[in-house]
Formats: C-alpha cells, structure tokens, sequence
C-alpha cells in the first residue's frame, strides 16, 4: 500500500493561529450566544431559552429602544453609502488621473483620519463644532453665514447625521484606496482600445472603468455595512452612553453597552445584553449572506 | 557549641518578630477615591495612628471607574482588605445581600448621624445599617460675586427673585446668565430637578411618600419642577444644547456666566480655577418664608469586610470615622465634601462653609431617584436624566415628562401599581 502520508506541518502551521483566533474569537462569540438564553434570578444563573429574544423584540420597553437603535444603524449606514463611498470612488478616479500632481500627498492627507483613534476623532469634531469655543460657528461667521450654525450635536433632527458625516470624514480614505488599487490593476490597452473607439473621458469611467471596479466596490458595500452595524466607539466618545439627545443616536453597539454594563445607577446585565450582542450577530449575519449568495455570485467578471 | 547559640539567637529574633507582628495589626483601606490617597497618607492616617498605636492602617485606592469590579472580584478570591469604601444605595446593599459588609448597626458611633445620613447603607426595612456615612455632597447655586455687583443684584432667596435676577443680567447682556448644558444629560437631572426639587415635594416628606406609593410622579410636586427648569430654556448660553459639563464649568470659571447650578464637589476646582470672588446661595424656595429644602446627597461610606480578621481593630477605626476629629480634618481638607456626622464641624472655606451652613437653616433630603426606585427597567435616574434634558431642550412638556417617568415606575414597582 502506497498510503500518502499525513501531512503534519500543515496542522502545525496552522496552530498558533487557529489557536488565537479560538481563544479570543469564536469561544467569546459562542459563550456570549449561550450567555443570551440565561438569566439571573437571586443570584444564581437560570436556563431561560429564548425568553431574553422575546422580551428584546416584545416587550415595549425593551423593544422601542432596540428599533430605534436598530433604525439609526441603518440611518448610519445609509449615510455612509449615500455619501462615504461615492465620494472615495471619485476621489479614487481623481487620483488616477495621470496627470494630477502631487497625487501621493493628497492620497496620504485623506487617508490619515482613518488611522486616527474614534476618541480623537470624536473630541477633535465636538470641539470643532463645539457653540462655545469651535471654529465652525466662526468660520461661518467670518463668510456670513452666521445664520447657518447650529449645535449640531445637540439637535435631535441633526446629531445623527452629523456623527455619521464625521464617521465619513474619518473613514472615506478606505474605499478610496481600495477602488484606487483595482482602478490600477486596469490595463493600458483596454482603455486603449477604447480610446481608438472614441470612448474617452468621462465615459471611459462609465463605461469602462466602473464595471471592471465593480467587486471592489461589492466588497467596500459590505466591510462599511458590517463596520457600520459593529460601530460604538465614535457616538460613544461624542455623546456618551445615553447616545443624547433623547436616544437620537443610539445604535445597537451603544445599547448593548448600557445593558451589558450598566450605566449609573443602572446596574448591568450581561445576559440581556447578550441577547441585543446575538441580535447583532445575526444583523450582520444575514446582511453578510444576502451579499454573498445574492449578489456576488451573480456579479459579472471580467477576465483582464 | 556555637552553633548551638546561633540557633538559640534565630529562634529568640523568630519569637521577637512574631510577638511584634502580632501586636500591631495592619488595617488594609480599599476606595475608588485615588484622589484622595495623599490626604489619607498625610493627614488622616498620621491622625489615627497617633492616637492607636498598635493599628496600621494602608489606603489603597482604585481608579473609580474600576473600582466596583476590582472591589467584587477581589471579594470573591477573600484577597480583599479588611475596610471597604461604601457607594451609596443598591451597589453596597448588593454587598451586604452576599455577606461581604459587615452589620454595623451595634456600633455605638452610628448615634452620631441622622437617619438621612444612614438611608443610603440600610437595609428597604432599616433593620440593619452596615457603612458607617462618611461624606455628602450638598446642591445649589454657585454665583459670580463681582458680576452680581456690577449689575447691582441682590441674592435671590425666592424664585420670583431668581427669575428677576436672570432676566436683570439677561437684558444687561455682559454675562451669560447661567452656564448648564444638555449635552451629558445628568447636569439637567442632578443640578436642575433634583437640586431644586425638594422645595416642591417637601424633601425627604415627598421623597418617601414617592417610595411608599402614595405619591405619584404626575403629582403637582413631582411635576412643577420641570415647568420651571423648562423656563430656565432662555436663560443658558447660545447652544446649549451640545454644551457640555466640562463646558459648563469652563464657561463660568472663565467669568463669561454669572450663575452655575452647582453641586458642593465642584469648589476645590472653582477654587483654583476662578480668579473672581464666588458666592452661594441655596434653591430660592417658591413663597418668601417657605421652608427650605436641600439636596444633602450622601455619597461615601465606609465599612467592614465582614471576613476580616482584625475585627475589633477595624472597629476602632470605624469609630473613629465617626468622630468629629476625622469629621475635621475630611472636611477642611476636602471643601465641597462635608462629613455626615451630627457633631458641629469648623470648615474655613467661605463657599464650603456656605454651603454646608444651610443644613440648620433648611431640612436636608437626598436624591429623590436614588433609594430603591432605580432598581427595575427603565431605570427611573436614567430617565430623569433624559426627560430633565428634554424639558429644558423644550422638546418634552413638563406633564408628558412627569406622564411616561410614572408609566415607567409602575411599570415594575409593586407600590405604583
């Protein structure tokens, strides 16, 4: 018998990772699953089931919070689809350009904001449109519009949207790169070829560029959407747990938060914020899929 | 033969060593007020010892945030020390629920302090109180003395005079006429409703009637501080609404705000922050020679592992913290924090002394939303937070604010429903 011999070093070079990515990963993704169908009655935990899951989407008060956190996040995200990615895609073909000058530098200007940490993001934004001490009200001030300046962060109608157009600021850097990279993966020759056949210019974009980009810009769609329903760090260092005013910029990340560790006097509660941590999950879970058995598979390529 | 006597000397030193280790006993301190660790280490242990050589005492503090689950942890694994810093209300309670806090009820220093001083480390029933009160926090307003001079305005003692002054530095235009913002929600709650509160609902009157039922948050009382604070609306700085508390503070340390609504704590910052003389006066009452009512928050304890071993020695020290001797030197040397206890203490800050100087003028009660009603879901001090900063945005009415915050209480609190 000729067996082929198992091959070890595969399984040893695999280890240390699949042995990280167990430990802080899929054993906290898996225990926190199982921590949502108990709960704590005197002091001792209780199999519940799926009573956490009922009373998250049933019980008014619980579930008035989670559709509100639930209909920003999609607010959130509509915001950074409508603007964050158009604008790295013209950025991106901006900066392809042949001939712009000084193109390095300007990649480099606009993706640094997205190393940035959330908390310095968050601060530098609240004191740039702080009433008291920011530059916007000054600046607007100094071309007359004065009229125009309000406390953003402060209005129920605008804080949303202004958190998420600070998100944009910070993070339109990566889909920039991204399509930037896949606009120079396209050969010479067929935008030659084009050309011969008087497509140039803008249309060269439309017409050629953009469908040959277009599983860049699939993949952009869904890091932002799961980045998106995953996002914390931004509201809560601009607006605290209680995502003020009035819970106008909850998400699901700052919900789960306040529940899972209590805020104040509120004390926490590890397994109902485990259940709005599941709920999540399958959020993303299902976004995730929808993209990938819906969309991508029916997406064309083109061999370059 | 020597080594004979070598041996006699180690186990000679071995006994010294022991005897003298067993008579001082050393007393391990945990608290979250890191702040406070060279007050302790230059002032208060020094005083203590000094007085009962044999104990030791080591402060070890926490950073605040960590110290609840450090605190339980250390709990649990019994590695922690023999006298626990008490928070105030259901944290402690869940503490001496599990047998980490020892009964202090039999400690005959507890006579030193009034019943509100205790609510916050008993048991629903008061059976049994196990943190001994060790600091409050009084509310109020902190004014700017020289702007109130400028502008020729007496200090208001009732509302009516409160508005009349705002309305005075309003339409003079110089200052803004009271710095608090929206933004983090609690200013509006913890210096807006429950700073002026008790001078509707009676104080601790009011307070206990809402635990035992028989008062209901849509009440007049409960209610008509927020048809006030709504009109407080037009008096705070151009866009409050994302005005934050840092900001706040700022805004009057820097001279730009005539009035703060103040909580006692923030005087040692004022102090070295404000270059301008600062006065204080109490929440002006609603009819001239009403009684007056104060917001005297309590809100550090202090007690006793209830595993220690040293418990005779903890309770000399516990004593001790009752005393007006510590109750001295705590206070002097935190203005703003003022010690609990019954005995007269001398404080020489002007604005501590102002402050704590209303306790014989008006009847003392705590935050109304702190004992027991902040147990269920919604949480009631939350949604304070949250219907305060609605009604001073303007963006909730004072009857819809007082409606859901009652539909959310009996919603899980037998009493209410």
């Amino acid at each position: 018998m000729n067996r082929p011999r198992f091959r070890w070093h595969i399984v040893v070079f695999l280890a240390p990772a699949v042995l990280v990515y167990t430990a802080v990963m899929i054993f906290p993704l898996f225990n926190t699953l199982r921590l949502a169908l108990f709960t704590e009655i005197d002091q001792t935990r209780v199999f519940v089931g799926l009573q956490n899951f009922e009373t998250l989407f049933f019980d008014p008060i619980w579930s008035e919070q989670f559709w509100n956190a639930l209909g920003n996040n999609f607010w959130f995200f509509l915001i950074h689809m409508l603007v964050q990615n158009p604008i790295g895609i013209a950025l991106a073909a901006l900066l392809s350009h042949p001939r712009l000058r000084f193109a390095a530098l300007y990649r480099s200007a606009i993706f640094i904001p997205t190393i940035l940490s959330f908390v310095i993001v968050g601060f530098a934004w609240k004191l740039i449109l702080s009433p008291i001490w920011g530059i916007a009200p000054s600046m607007l001030d100094a071309i007359g519009l004065k009229s125009l300046f309000a406390p953003w962060l402060g209005k129920e109608e605008y804080a949303l949207t202004t958190l998420a157009l600070i998100s944009v600021w910070q993070f339109v850097g990566i889909p920039m790169m991204l399509i930037y990279a896949a606009l120079l993966t396209i050969p010479e020759e067929i935008l030659e070829a084009g050309e011969i056949d008087g497509i140039t210019g803008a249309s060269a974009f439309w017409k050629i560029k953009l469908p040959l980009i277009l599983p860049s810009i699939g993949i952009i769609s869904i890091l932002t959407f799961v980045g998106n329903f995953n996002a914390f760090d931004l509201i809560y260092a601009a607006q605290g747990a209680l995502a003020g005013p009035d819970f106008s910029t909850d998400i699901l990340g700052t919900f789960m938060y306040r529940t899972f560790f209590g805020f104040q006097l509120q004390l926490g509660d590890p397994h109902m914020g485990s259940a709005i941590a599941g709920a999540m999950f399958a959020i993303i879970l299902v976004g995730v899929c929808i993209y990938l058995f819906g969309i991508q598979t029916r997406m064309r390529r083109y061999q370059l | 033969m020597k080594n004979k006597s070598l041996k006699l000397a180690l186990l000679g030193s071995t006994l010294m060593a022991t005897t003298a280790y067993a008579e001082d006993v050393t007393l391990t301190i945990e608290s979250w007020r890191n702040d406070d660790l060279t007050l302790w280490q230059d002032q208060i242990i020094p005083a203590f010892e000094a007085k009962h050589p044999g104990i030791k005492l080591v402060f070890s503090p926490f950073a605040p945030t960590e110290y609840d689950a450090a605190l339980n942890a250390k709990l649990e694994a019994g590695s922690a020390g023999d006298i626990l810093t008490c928070r105030p209300f259901d944290q402690s309670l869940g503490l001496y629920n599990a047998g980490h806090l020892a009964d202090l009820s039999g400690l005959d220093a507890m006579a030193n302090f009034s019943d509100v001083a205790k609510s916050a480390w008993q048991t629903d029933d008061g059976s049994a109180t196990f943190c001994v009160p060790m600091a409050s926090v009084i509310h109020g307003f902190i004014y700017n003395k020289e702007a109130f001079a400028e502008l020729g305005i007496e200090v208001p003692t009732t509302e009516d005079e409160f508005f009349a002054a705002l309305d005075k530095i309003r339409e003079d235009g110089t200052y803004i006429p009271m710095a608090m913002g929206t933004n983090d929600q609690w200013e509006a709650a913890t210096m807006g409703y429950n700073n002026i509160g008790p001078n509707y609902w009676k104080g601790e009157e009011g307070r206990l009637a809402l635990i035992g039922g028989t008062q209901k948050l849509t009440d007049p009382q409960w209610v008509e501080p927020y048809v006030t604070l709504a009109r407080w609306k037009d008096y705070l700085g151009d866009g409050f609404e994302a005005q934050t508390y840092p900001d706040s503070q700022n805004l009057f340390t820097l001279g730009r705000a005539a009035i703060y609504p103040a909580g006692s704590w923030e005087i040692s910052g004022f102090n070295t922050q404000a270059d301008f003389e600062m006065g204080a006066f109490k929440p002006p009452v609603r009819a001239a020679n009403d009684t007056c009512y104060i917001s005297d928050h309590t809100d550090i304890g202090i007690g006793m592992n209830a595993a220690t071993e040293n418990r005779e020695a903890a309770e000399t020290f516990l004593a001790w913290v009752a005393s007006p001797e510590f109750a001295e030197i705590f206070g002097n040397a935190l203005p703003g924090f003022f010690p609990l206890s019954n005995a007269p203490v001398e404080l020489q800050d002007p604005l501590a002394k102002e402050f704590v100087g209303w306790r014989d003028e008006c009847e003392s009660t705590i935050r109304s939303t702190y004992q027991i009603l902040s147990r269920g879901e919604p949480n009631l001090e939350l949604e304070t937070w949250n219907a305060s900063a609605n009604v001073v945005r303007g963006a909730e009415s004072a009857a819809d604010a007082g409606h859901r915050l009652q539909e959310g209480l009996s919603n899980w609190y037998a009493p209410h429903q």
